[in-house]
């Protein structure tokens, strides 16, 4: 019997479930100098009064909390044009503001729109690229906008852009068992939050299959957790494994073929992985202490894990087939919660020196970096591409997402309606 | 378009359907101790009571004190919650029928997965004392919640404190 019942009037009948939260309030923060960080304009674009959305902001708040761009302000914005034919490079040079992103966009006719933008090298007054991107109605407008977004960052950088991506979260409501708990579904900047999942009892820790049509999570029922398996493109939930005791962390392996997980009936928390084609499985750990959290390295290689069987947790990396652990945190009483960064050569987890921080700690030399400032941050994970991390922490209004670029030096903070917004999961690139 | 799921609970549905819009504002900010600071204290028996108590309502009123706090990343069961087990055990003991949950949490500091574990840890701990007491291994099942269903709001040590709790709840 699945557990996950289609229930939706009654969701909606039930006041604590049925006050979704409001759109998400960004706020961004820059701090410290812009070494390396590209400058670039992003100018209003030319649209009609249909086309609510504004655009060039949703461009400038994706590329400006990459850290990878400095966006000019419009207030320091001398011209606006929005074709090339009335571009004139000689201000934008004067300014240092080396690319210039111009457009527009019109009614197609028929109910949507065309949006039409220019990368322009304000050096030699040239378009670098120029593209038509037409849209069915205005509620397309942002992913037109992250689209171009992504079209910049991948032609300015080399390498493709993270925006047109989603991120998964949990949010959770209310105290002892009257808190509910929602899976929910955003765009990568928080807007347009999905509601797939309401449930009365615990859900946590989703994780998103490497071809982002599935995230795994696990789910509490009558005093029992499971792992199961949401799809996104059908909406059923399936039952992957609910032994006795914990049915913990999911975690897709890169190919997709296996799921590593935690498990506790054998004697305590040790860490699993899954043939998810045979449903076979093999034990990985076997020790008295705490051993969760596991993630895999982008080569699928290796697994990254955190454990208390030296006394207190700190992490731990093993081969994804097991064998003997190697520690790898040394710096602090406690480190939890890793995973690798996209190109596999660095780990970011929380720290809990000073608070619980975000930590970052590179794994050829073992140097570590803070790059949040606490008091209870957690659940860090890298954005596909590596540029930014997002985490959650504790804000006024409860746990909010917040992300950071790898320099620390742009963080921006999303902020929800109520209730706590935890276990932030971003999803794999479009392939 | 929002699909709308619920993963629906039986044992809890009715429960929750009448409580869930209550006022939030009825919860006790007290230290712990054994008889308070629960959002669901199995209460059971322990009504007002006139005159002397028999040895029966005696024994129900120490049942209700169902709550073992921990210290900070600790599962160790210290000395003032002993009586707590003592109770339980000898419920038990004398009830072979008799089932009981308890359920493991912990206050919000460290990582999720990584609470799910220490809640395990401090469940356990319970029933390894109602075990070493002669209590059937069978009478006791143990779930953790972890984090995941704290009870004070807060975060401070005074919150922290009345999270990182076991509850032994009768079936």
């Amino acid at each position: 019997m699945s557990i996950f019942k289609r229930i939706v009037a009654a969701a909606a009948l039930v006041c604590g479930l049925s006050s979704l939260p409001a759109q998400a309030q960004l706020e961004i923060t820059v701090t410290g100098g812009d070494v390396g960080a590209l400058p670039i304009a992003i100018v209003p674009f030319a649209q009609p009064a249909g086309l609510t959305t504004d655009l060039a902001q949703v461009i400038n708040n994706d590329l400006q909390r990459s850290g990878r761009f400095r966006t000019l302000a419009r207030e320091e914005m001398r011209q606006r044009p929005s074709e090339m034919a009335s571009f004139d490079p000689a201000p934008w040079k004067q300014q240092g503001i080396d690319n210039v992103v111009i457009g527009k966009a019109w009614d197609d006719g028929k109910g949507g729109f065309v949006v039409r933008f220019f990368l322009v090298d304000s050096l030699s007054g040239k378009q670098i690229i120029a593209y038509d991107y037409p849209i069915r109605n205005v509620s397309q407008a942002r992913y037109a906008a992250h689209w171009i977004a992504d079209k910049i960052y991948e032609q300015l950088l080399g390498i493709p852009g993270y925006f047109n991506t989603k991120i998964a979260y949990v949010v959770a409501k209310g105290l002892g068992f009257q808190r509910t708990y929602q899976l929910v579904i955003a765009d990568s900047d928080g807007e347009n939050p999905q509601y797939p999942i309401n449930s009365r009892e615990t859900i946590m820790s989703p994780s998103w299959s490497p071809d982002r049509k599935k995230i795994a999570l696990v789910g509490y029922e009558r005093g029992r957790s499971a792992i199961y398996i949401y799809s996104t493109e059908t909406g059923q939930v399936q039952k992957l494994v609910s032994e006795k005791g914990i049915n913990g962390s999911p975690a897709w392996s890169p190919d997709g073929t296996k799921m590593a997980f935690v498990l506790s009936f054998e004697t305590n928390p040790d860490i699993y992985v899954m043939d998810l084609a045979t449903k076979q499985r093999k034990r990985l750990t076997d020790h008295y202490g705490i051993d969760t959290e596991p993630a895999w390295s982008p080569d699928g290689s290796k697994i990254v894990f955190t454990s208390d069987r030296g006394g207190k947790p700190q992490i731990y990396e093993m081969s994804a087939n097991g064998g003997e652990p190697r520690r790898l945190t040394f710096q602090g009483s406690q480190n939890l919660r890793p995973s690798y960064s996209p190109d596999g050569k660095s780990i970011v987890f929380v720290n809990t020196d000073g608070g619980q921080r975000v930590a970052v700690q590179d794994l050829t030399t073992g140097v570590m970096r803070v790059l949040s400032s606490g008091p209870l941050d957690e659940g860090p994970s890298f954005a596909p591409g590596g540029a930014v991390i997002i985490y959650s922490s504790q804000g006024p209004k409860g746990r909010q997402l917040e992300t950071v670029s790898i320099d620390g030096r742009v963080r921006l903070t999303m902020r929800q309606a109520g209730g706590d917004v935890q276990e932030p999961a971003w999803s794999p690139l479009m392939k | 378009m929002i699909k709308n799921k619920v993963l629906l609970s039986a044992l809890f549905a009715s429960m929750l359907a009448l409580g869930a819009c209550a006022s939030k504002g009825d919860k006790t900010a007290s230290t712990p101790t054994p008889s308070t600071g629960s959002a669901y204290n199995d209460t059971a028996g322990a009504g007002t009571q006139l005159g002397g108590e028999d040895a029966r309502t005696a024994a129900e009123r120490a049942l209700s004190n169902n709550l073992v706090y921990f210290d900070y990343d600790s599962s160790a069961i210290k000395p003032e919650y002993q009586s707590v087990v003592d109770s339980y055990a000898k419920y038990l003991s004398a009830n072979p029928v008799a089932k009981v949950r308890i359920e493991g949490h912990t206050d919000e500091r460290g990582t999720r997965e990584y609470n799910i574990g220490l809640g395990e840890r401090r469940a356990n701990a319970v029933k390894d004392a109602l075990t070493a007491r002669g209590v059937t291994p069978a009478q006791i099942s143990v779930i953790s919640y972890g984090e995941e269903r704290p009870v004070a709001e807060g975060h401070d040590e005074s919150a922290w404190s009345q999270n990182r709790r076991a509850q032994i709840i009768r079936q």
